[in-house]
């Protein structure tokens, strides 16, 4: 980046054709960057470059220069003469310098490609039916569009390991493996553990973990989806479904305020998988293995599916009336969530304003790991900073809250996802207090709760967070909710609509339209429809004194918060 | 595990020779195979902690290496050329007739661990060949009726002793050698 | 052809070696005048030797045939860094045994080059990386190296100068790979020998421990003390322009006197050497093909022409027995002088098993890396096994050919071309044989190769 912000570009002729690309790239980003693909196994944006494919060979020459002057050799109509190597050159190992001729579509580059794909295919077993990878697989794509179209080996194909148990989470099928090394240049690179590694050589190497160590660590999974074939797989989604048949929804990862970019793999209203997307200022192409679970909680035992009243089954609306004659007229405190989202706690701290009542906010905290799992175990609380649901730093209770039930300052409480009994308040405490819960599953405060509304995990409604490092992202509804239940901005419209006599819109859009209107708040002006994929960095300056918790971690470091581009 | 003193002693000399700690794997590996015969699991743990590396990465040389073992050889352990040089000069057969003789197939060790014989690529002696390294020691133009008598003084455990195959080491100059090449042409 | 005497050897290198009173102990070394040549570097500046090396003209003898004075100028002295000097005794190619001599017999005078280089290109620390089959050449290496530090010719403050430089024997452990410069700078470095990719690893700027590092040969780095000795404008005129120098030529195969002669560049023909020098074939055979540079080249034809230009200008048409040993007359010949293993196959050989016994050879000994050579090399080991199997099929040679020229060019280092060209050539060449291969059935030839 040059001082002025602009990048650099130097220009080369691709194909024929003279383009600009950024300086210091290699030819197969810059090749993508124009439109046309460059097929490579073991590149990888994010790792170091290996160069052992060899798929991405490319005819590659230089401007000749005369090798005593330096001066420009032209040809006969005065045109620069392009000196041309003989042999390719790997794409992802060659760099793009000004004048550079290349050509991603000659004869040497078709040849180059089939003799590759032939030779990768010649001991790859015949897996395709069984194989997992398959409709993702890139030697299916790569060998369909650049390979020669029929086997020429009459040969025994090598013998390898098939379904070893290389770690929890994953399974490895040695005779699958193309040895292109991604996953043990991830392991070394990015998570800083070192247990995979080839043992034997030539074409007998195979991939293996020491034994006695296992791939264990929490980013095990990113090797799955690096993994251009189905050498390695996830043990929890093998042999479950099929990847054409599943529809992919953009979503974020709520297990921390790293806030990881995911894919949610889905069909017929099931979640079958979470992948990680690519965010190159968030998450790279990572995800916490951690995080992935958390789709199984859609479906766990401890879901709430039926409105209760005074624990008697009821229907939504008639749950949210009776809610809303519990909080009517008196001195409510609403205790607010940083996994809601931030139209959520938009709505909810408008109604807070509007009814004055108290709002409490507590944190979730654990260990950061450095990477994507940082120390603060919410996705929103810098949503509900910038919503002004609160303004200061919250800590693990809620031991303002239990103070103020003791001085008799709440009558009624409107807890949103949150567990009073592990906050640092005791059943006593509530015996006085009419609750109405607003969550997705049962703990100990919505057993004790007068009103229990359910309402839509992350993955059944759209909406969006703000992540450690400010920015604002949104996560689009993946599956249906249960039978009969609402989004949570619905029930909040709907509880402001019956407490305070308006007409609040329970439309996402509409409700951004509101959000955006205050001139002096960062979300100034921001759309809903028109947050970009990767997101969209606000300016958290104002919050600079406060102490987050997150540690230095990937694409995060605390002293800066960024400005925006 | 357990190691001599002495090795333990070679491996704390040989260490510091590097600027990295990693670049005398090799040689620690050496040190510690030409005492136990072979390098298991423990002491590819062992190695790793000594080199502060990863088990893995110890455990990817030893299986690279063909030298390397993770199953040790026989006691005497011979080693056969079979790269096109020797080859031409007929190493197959001589491999076959050693085969017979010591009784065990190559790759293999023999039952009682006394010998064992490996085909080998080129030993970088193609002049004199076959060669067969016996040990340490390397012996060359073993072919035909030769083998045979070689195969018969390995078997007996006479081949120190034979003025008819010299090793290409025995055959070196030292400061003591009588003013004689004793060297077969 | 009208037979001259027979070409008599130049022995610089090898002078001393089948001396019956030479040992390989400092005393005898010392007695023929040895470590003279590094007292005298030592009175020179470093940059000055580099010119004698330049101007010498000597060229690698490990195989590449690059120019050593040309290499040590590539050499990053800016960066910083330290600069490492690392001499690879690896000799794995078939066919060559000349490292060997020098080692077992005169480890001093590969001393005294490596320090004189040493001090040429300021380097910090130097290793030499000996194959392990060679475990008597390691001891013997590491005792000389204890006796020339006990005179100061290595090691700590050389020559009592401020100049210190420490001589390591590295051993290897059986893998022809870590012959390749990167291969060996990865196996120094303790790692898995996979070669790295060039650009931009290039071992003048980034090489072991990402430092810049000279990989030498050890017969050329013996060179550079004879180099200093006469001065690099004397070296020049020995030999031919362009092929300075003598080298040790290794005959292998069905000759009736093979093993190592050094000659001076282009002082003997293919035809002297094999029947003049090596005695000839043995008795009732006729000649078939050799191979000139070790198995990575590519065979002659017993009875080929070679016809064309040389870099003068001549032309030229030999028969096979009229090329000129030297760089450039095996490479002008379509094949190339390598590492100086000439490997000699008469009539009783089949061609077929020969090219099987080789495509063994590389595929055992691909490190595994990249896909061309890893999946070609044992195709073609399948291919070729099969075929001496009793299996063989007409369009086999086709194959072979084809998967040859499709590993050639594609890979991370040269053992690529390594793997493919002898495939290339044995079926350019000998194609009726292997077509024929498909009607032999299952009879083996007398003498197996595979």
């Amino acid at each position: 980046m040059s001082s002025n912000g602009k990048v650099s570009t130097v220009t080369i002729n691709l194909d024929g054709k003279e383009v600009e690309v950024p300086a210091g790239i290699n030819l197969v980003e810059a090749a993508a960057i124009h439109g046309t693909e460059v097929p490579h196994y073991c590149y990888h944006p994010q790792l170091s470059v290996a160069g052992n494919c060899r798929m991405c060979l490319v005819e590659m020459g230089t401007p000749m220069r005369d090798r005593g002057t330096g001066e420009p050799v032209l040809d006969d109509n005065g045109v620069q003469k392009i000196g041309w190597i003989p042999k390719p050159v790997i794409g992802c190992g060659t760099n793009v310098s000004a004048g550079m001729h290349v050509k991603t579509t000659s004869s040497m580059v078709t040849d180059s490609r089939e003799g590759i794909m032939e030779f990768l295919l010649v001991n790859h077993p015949l897996d395709c039916p069984i194989c997992d990878q398959a409709g993702e697989c890139r030697l299916q794509e790569f060998a369909t569009d650049y390979g020669r179209g029929y086997s020429r080996y009459v040969e025994r194909k090598n013998v390898k390991p098939k379904r070893t148990r290389l770690g929890p989470r994953v399974t490895l099928d040695d005779e699958r493996c193309i040895l292109c090394s991604r996953c043990i240049r991830f392991c070394q690179e990015v998570v800083d553990d070192d247990v995979l590694g080839f043992v034997d050589r030539g074409s007998f190497s195979t991939l293996t973990c020491f034994p006695g160590k296992e791939l264990s660590n929490n980013y095990s999974l990113n090797t799955v989806d690096l993994c251009p074939v189905g050498a390695l797989t996830s043990t929890d989604f093998r042999f479950k479904m099929r990847v054409w048949f599943l529809k992919e929804s953009v979503s974020i990862c709520t297990e921390s305020s790293a806030g990881s970019n995911t894919l949610v793999s889905s069909r017929e209203g099931e979640i079958h998988r979470i992948t990680p997307r690519r965010n190159d200022a968030v998450n790279d192409s990572w995800m916490a293995d951690s995080g992935r679970e958390l789709y199984k909680k859609v479906n766990s035992k401890d879901r709430l599916l039926t409105p209760m009243v005074s624990d008697e089954p009821s229907d939504l609306n008639n749950a949210i009336s009776q809610a809303a004659l519990l909080l009517k007229g008196k001195n409510v405190g609403i205790v607010g969530s940083c996994r809601s989202s931030l139209e959520e706690q938009y709505l909810y701290n408008k109604l807070a304003k509007s009814i004055k009542a108290k709002k409490f906010l507590r944190g979730h905290f654990g260990d950061d790991d450095g990477i994507l799992l940082s120390a603060d175990r919410t996705p929103n609380l810098r949503g509900a900073l910038v919503t002004g649901f609160s303004n200061k730093y919250p800590t693990d209770s809620l031991s303002d809250l239990s103070q103020g039930i003791k001085k008799n300052q709440i009558e009624a409480l409107l807890v949103i996802g949150e567990d009073l009994l592990s906050s640092g308040l005791v059943a006593n405490d509530l015996s006085d207090t009419p609750v109405v819960f607003v969550g997705t599953h049962q703990n100990a405060t919505s057993d004790l709760a007068n009103v229990v509304i359910p309402t839509l995990t992350t993955f059944e409604k759209s909406g969006s967070f703000i992540n450690r490092n400010f920015r604002l992202q949104a996560f689009k509804q993946a599956v249906p909710g249960p039978a009969g239940l609402m989004p949570d901005i619905h029930v909040f419209a709907s509880l402001a609509n019956a407490l305070s006599e308006s007409s609040q819109t329970s439309d996402l859009a509409q409700v951004w339209t509101q959000m955006s209107k205050s001139p002096t708040n960062p979300l100034h002006g921001i759309s809903y429809a028109k947050i970009p994929s990767d997101g969209l960095q606000l300016d958290g300056s104002k919050w600079d004194g406060l102490s987050f918790v997150e540690k230095k971690a990937l694409n995060y470091s605390p002293s800066k918060h960024l400005k925006e581009a | 595990m357990e190691l001599s003193e002495d090795t333990l002693r070679k491996i704390e000399e040989v260490i510091p020779r590097y600027p990295e700690k990693r670049s005398a794997a090799l040689m620690v590996i050496h040190l510690i195979q030409d005492e136990l015969g072979c390098i298991s699991d423990e002491t590819c743990n062992w190695i790793a902690e000594k080199l502060e590396l990863q088990p893995i990465n110890i455990k990817e040389l030893i299986t690279f290496y063909p030298m390397l073992r993770e199953t040790a050889w026989g006691k005497k352990h011979v080693r056969v050329c079979r790269t096109l040089p020797c080859a031409l000069r007929g190493s197959y057969g001589t491999c076959k007739v050693l085969e017979e003789k010591l009784g065990v197939k190559e790759g293999h060790v023999r039952d009682d661990g006394e010998f064992s014989i490996e085909f080998m690529e080129c030993l970088a002696d193609c002049g004199e060949g076959p060669v067969v390294m016996v040990g340490e020691e390397t012996f060359e133009n073993i072919e035909g009726k030769g083998a045979e008598k070689f195969a018969d003084l390995l078997l007996n455990d006479k081949l120190n002793s034979s003025s008819e195959f010299i090793s290409y080491e025995s055959a070196l100059v030292t400061d003591s050698t009588p003013v004689k090449s004793t060297k077969k042409k | 052809m009208i037979k001259k005497t027979t070409p008599k050897e130049r022995r610089i290198i090898l002078k001393h070696a089948d001396d019956p009173s030479y040992s390989n102990k400092i005393g005898c070394y010392l007695k023929k005048d040895g470590y003279s040549m590094l007292k005298k570097a030592f009175q020179m500046k470093p940059d000055e030797i580099g010119e004698e090396v330049l101007k010498s003209g000597v060229r690698g003898r490990g195989g590449a045939g690059f120019p050593a004075g040309m290499k040590w100028k590539f050499l990053d002295r800016k960066s910083g860094k330290p600069i490492y000097l690392v001499c690879n005794a690896d000799e794995s190619e078939p066919g060559t045994f000349k490292d060997r001599q020098i080692m077992y017999k005169d480890p001093h005078q590969l001393i005294e080059g490596m320090m004189i280089a040493a001090y040429a290109i300021q380097a910090k620390q130097a290793f030499i990386y000996i194959r392990a089959e060679f475990f008597e050449g390691a001891r013997i290496l590491e005792h000389a190296i204890a006796e020339a530090k006990k005179k100061n010719f290595c090691g700590d403050k050389i020559l009592g100068s401020d100049f210190s430089c420490d001589l390591v024997v590295h051993r290897g452990a059986g893998a022809y790979i870590c012959g390749e410069e990167t291969g060996l700078i990865e196996s120094l470095e303790g790692k898995r020998p996979n070669p790295r990719i060039k650009p931009p690893y290039f071992p003048a700027v980034l090489g072991l421990y990402q430092c810049p590092t000279i990989v030498n040969n050890v017969e050329t780095l013996c060179n550079v003390k004879h180099i200093l000795e006469i001065g690099g404008e004397e070296f020049a005129k020995i030999g031919k322009p362009n092929n300075t120098g003598t080298r040790i030529w290794c005959v292998s195969g069905h000759v009736k006197k093979p093993g190592y002669y050094e000659f001076e560049c282009g002082a003997l023909t293919l035809g002297e050497m094999i029947y003049d020098v090596c005695g000839g074939l043995l008795p009732g055979r006729s000649l078939k093909a050799i191979i000139p540079g070790g198995s990575s080249s590519k065979i002659l034809r017993a009875d080929e022409r070679f016809t064309g230009k040389l870099k003068d200008g001549t032309d030229f048409d030999w028969g096979i027995e009229d090329i000129p040993l030297d760089f450039d007359g095996p490479a002008s010949a379509g094949s190339m002088s390598g590492s100086g293993g000439i490997i000699v196959m008469d009539d009783t050989v089949d061609i077929v098993e020969a090219m099987a016994n080789i495509n063994a050879f590389y595929a055992h000994e691909s490190c595994g890396q990249c896909t061309p050579c890893r999946e070609g090399s044992l195709w073609m080991k399948k291919i070729t096994q099969r075929m001496c199997d009793g299996a063989a099929r007409k369009e086999d040679a086709d194959l072979l050919l084809s998967v040859a020229n499709q590993i050639e060019g594609r890979t991370i280092c040269a053992f690529g071309e390594a793997a493919s060209w002898p495939t290339q050539s044995f079926i350019s060449k000998f194609r009726d044989e292997f077509e024929e291969k498909a009607n032999n059935g299952n009879k083996k030839p007398p003498l197996q190769l595979i």
